[in-house]
């Protein structure tokens, strides 16, 4: 079996095979990566601009291009405002407009309402509306990229770091091991949440400054077991070969011990994802995170905590997370079982 | 009463159950053990007969193990299969006992011998107190563990490896039991330990008047001690009959390469000139026993000491000593994987000063191939790679030519060239041996350091790999370092042995004056103890 193309080694092999046997991690995988697709389009799904217009036999993409309303005949020099009726007339008297399903961005606040914002789900906002008047299904969707791209760039760069910095421990030991430990030690010890509250004070921290402070507290959590490994690995016997053979450090390191280490760390990644979006949202939530008007799921939590008698906002953050965090356990649950040597020798 | 069997075991089939897929273990086995004798079963590894003892105290998990219809196993005339599990613990200790290879891991290590002794009598006797107490003093005593009253109180990582040995020996025979199955009882011991066990076991057993189940690989042992044997071979009985009749006039082919097995005259017969490649001056390795994180260590542990050695081009040395005697120190200290101090020359040059990142050129000669052919392979690296490691790093080879020196190197070690694209875990001890000598021998060393390399071997296996490393020898002129605690490969293989004990050399001969008239005391007793190893 070779998932998408990829040639695995004989392990791999059995650790797809193990992960594929979980029914509840395998069809928890495609959920997730189809919700990944999905969510990845947003700007197709959910968006104030139309996918495509017609105008005078040409066609327009203003999903992904800004055109001036002179463009389409208007007075301004602006960027169209396509919600206006007056444009939607000009354009659709000669040609059409493709809207996507939601015609609403998550920072589009809706006019012509009904109701007083927040308004209960219809036709029109499938979850409703949030209290400044915008569509709470658009809000997820983008809150939902926004999240998972915060996790992997949080995992991915806490991974990179805490792997490098727990195989050079562990393979040359001795006083850096001693000294890293020491630092590790101090470094975990410090308080994340004041810092960070602290920082929102001086600066707005928006997506990066968030990413960029949070990869400094998260390294930490790889350390250890990769340095573990490596201090198992360096006296296994074909690294002793290898070293006698002349291979240098770095190739060791490389291709003789990380293989090992990375097993540990694959383990640990799908908690980690878990681990940052509860952060992201906890932060939002109190208001320490992501700029306001940004599509964050804790800024809907909070929303719903302020808005009781409008419960799908609530609703909706609570669906949405725990569906999210429900995946990605599963998968975790998955791969860790794929992971796990006890069950690749029951063949 | 008279001529009972004491244990009768009937077309016994065995099979594991893995992922609904039954995998036949056991065929057939059919055997029966004498009140009083010695029954021993032979057989390589994975043969089947650690699978026999076990299904014989009904120890295999029975979630995944089934036993055929016609299996019978009829003990004093009692049907075990069909046994409770309450019923199977009436008989295990108190009716049968059992010796595990390796004592370290079958004895508790949070418990102190007084406690895990003392256990088994309760259990079975039901004595408590100061008589218990007196019960398990005899026992010892009976076993002759010196000084039992100090040794109540310990716990089983303070005693010698045979002093474990001994203490489960009188766990297994403390309830009087009428059979007791002996799973390669010495394996783990060094060779002048396992000789006093087995004669141990077998005065116990003259004294006591038990049956003894003995499983063991290794003939020399059978010859001395067994009565009657049953050959093994992957899950049947192939042969058996009585110690002399199998010894003397062996039936079957697999049965005669294993008596015959024994590795003879394989070194290369041209003597070697006298011109030194390497010598080894005043070597010693501390290892820090505690380490203070401001001051200066002061507390060492000695592995090695003033070792001086020469080794000649173009000849063998062998190794030898017991486990721990820092043979495998010896090694790594000189190819530098392992710091230590004195001076060590190579081609007269000297090593020790030279920082690790100039040391390729000697890298590129000097090679090592390590005792556990499963450890020292990476699982992750096909074979391709595995051998072509040391070509990526000392020469600048395209890819054509990177795997026709491969071919070259595997067809040398007897491998088939379609092994190539193969991962590890495919293959057997010995084909695992032959890939880690091809990886060594592909930079053409001059030196090769075999770290006990057929120890973990079956005996047939064994010889084919002292033989590939004969030929290999002769053809590209090597000059082998061979480490290993078994004296009748070292006689076979090397012209001059060193014997090592508690990190010192303490005889240093040629090979035939050593095994003729060894001066040391220490040496001598390694040599008797060599078991009928003709």
């Amino acid at each position: 079996m070779k998932p998408w193309g990829v040639q695995l080694s004989p392990a791999g092999k059995r650790r797809w095979a193990v992960f594929k046997n979980n029914k509840r991690s395998f069809w928890g995988l495609i959920v997730f990566v189809v919700l990944f697709c999905i969510s990845m389009a947003s700007e197709l799904i959910a968006n104030d601009r139309p996918i495509l217009i017609s105008y005078k036999n040409s066609l327009y993409f203003p999903a992904f291009k800004v055109y001036p309303e002179t463009v389409f005949g208007g007075d301004f020099d602006t960027a169209t405002n396509y919600q206006d009726s007056y444009i939607q007339n000009i354009i659709e008297s000669d040609g059409w407009i493709i809207w996507p399903p939601i015609p609403y961005s998550y920072y589009t606040h809706i006019k012509n309402l009904p109701q007083p914002a927040p308004t209960a789900p219809n036709l029109n906002n499938w979850l409703g509306t949030d209290d400044q008047a915008r569509d709470v299904m658009a809000r997820v969707l983008y809150g939902f990229r926004i999240s998972i791209f915060f996790a992997f760039s949080l995992a991915i760069g806490s991974a990179i770091i805490g792997i490098s910095v727990g195989a050079l421990q562990g393979y040359f030991g001795g006083k850096l091991d001693l000294l890293g430990q020491r630092f590790l030690e101090i470094w975990s010890s410090l308080p994340v949440l004041f810092l960070l509250i602290i920082l929102a004070s001086i600066i707005t921290p928006g997506f990066w400054w968030l990413l960029g402070i949070m990869l400094l507290f998260e390294w930490t959590t790889l350390v250890d077991v990769v340095r573990a490994e490596f201090l198992r690995g360096r006296n296994l016997d074909y690294v002793r070969a290898a070293r006698a053979l002349g291979v240098s450090n770095r190739l060791i390191i490389m291709r003789h011990i990380l293989p090992n280490a990375m097993v540990a760390s694959i383990t640990f990644l799908p908690f980690l994802l878990t681990g940052a979006i509860t952060t992201l949202t906890s932060l939002d939530f109190l208001g320490f995170g992501l700029p306001s008007g940004s599509p964050s799921l804790g800024e809907l939590v909070a929303q719903g905590k302020n808005n009781l008698q409008a419960p799908w906002l609530a609703l909706s953050a609570f669906g949405v997370l725990s569906l999210m965090l429900t995946l990605l356990v599963f998968i975790g649950e998955g791969v860790r079982d794929a992971f796990d040597p006890r069950m690749l020798n029951n063949r | 009463m008279v001529n009972l069997p004491l244990l009768c075991v009937e077309h016994l089939d065995v099979s594991f159950i893995n992922d609904n897929m039954p995998q036949q273990i056991l065929q057939d086995v059919t055997f029966t053990i004498n009140p009083r004798e010695t029954f021993a079963l032979v057989g390589e590894s994975g043969s089947g007969k650690s699978v026999t003892a076990h299904s014989i105290l009904k120890l295999l998990s029975p979630s995944s193990v089934n036993y055929s219809d016609r299996s019978n196993i009829v003990f004093q005339g009692q049907e075990l299969l069909h046994l409770t599990e309450s019923q199977m613990n009436k008989i295990r200790g108190r009716k049968i006992g059992m010796i595990f290879q390796e004592p370290m891991t079958a004895l508790n290590p949070l418990h102190t011998v007084e406690k895990q002794l003392g256990e088994v009598i309760t259990l079975h006797r039901g004595l408590r107190g100061d008589a218990l107490k007196k019960e398990i003093i005899l026992q010892l005593d009976r076993v002759q563990i010196p000084n039992v009253s100090g040794k109540l109180n310990a716990y089983p990582h303070q005693l010698s490896g045979g002093q474990r040995q001994r203490v489960m020996i009188a766990m297994a025979l403390a309830n009087e039991p009428e059979l007791l199955i002996a799973d390669e009882p010495t394996t783990a011991l060094d060779v002048t330990v396992q000789k006093q066990i087995l004669n141990l076991l077998k005065n116990l057993q003259h004294e006591l008047g038990i049956a003894m189940l003995l499983i063991t690989h290794d003939l020399g042992i059978v010859r001395h001690y067994a009565d009657n044997v049953a050959v093994m071979q992957s899950g049947r009985i192939i042969e058996q009959g009585s110690c002399d009749d199998i010894f003397l006039s062996p039936q079957t082919e697999y049965t005669r390469n294993l008596i015959n097995s024994e590795p003879v005259g394989i070194k290369s017969t041209s003597v070697p000139a006298k011109e030194v490649l390497m010598s080894v001056r005043d070597l010693c390795v501390r290892f820090a026993t505690n380490k203070p994180l401001l001051f200066r260590n002061t507390q060492f542990f000695t592995a090695l000491e003033n070792i001086n050695i020469d080794i000649f081009r173009g000849e063998t040395l062998g190794i030898v000593g017991e486990s721990g005697s820092g043979k495998s120190t010896l090694a790594l200290a000189i190819l530098r994987l392992l710091s230590s101090t004195g001076s060590i020359r190579f081609n007269d040059q000297e090593l020790q000063s030279v920082k690790q990142k100039l040391l390729r050129a000697f890298r590129q000669k000097a090679q090592i191939v390590f005792q556990d052919p499963f450890a020292s392979l990476n699982p992750r690296m096909t074979v391709q790679h595995i051998i072509a490691e040391g070509l990526r790093v000392h020469t600048k080879m395209d890819k054509d030519e990177i795997e026709s020196a491969v071919l070259k190197a595997m067809s040398d070690v007897g491998l088939d060239a379609g092994f190539l694209h193969r991962y590890p875990h495919e293959f057997s001890g010995g084909q695992r041996q032959r890939i880690a000598i091809a990886r060594a021998l592909i930079l053409r060393p001059e030196i090769v350091f075999l770290d006990e390399p057929t120890s973990a071997l079956d005996k047939s296996v064994q010889a084919q790999i002292l033989n590939l490393l004969g030929d290999l020898q002769q053809k590209y002129q090597l000059t082998y370092v061979f480490i290993s605690h078994d004296l009748s490969v070292i006689k076979a293989m090397s012209h001059r042995v060193a014997v090592m004990r508690a990190g010192r050399i303490i005889e240093y001969a040629d090979t035939d004056k050593l095994f003729s008239h060894p001066d040391q005391e220490y040496t001598k007793e390694l040599l008797s103890a060599r078991l009928g190893r003709l």
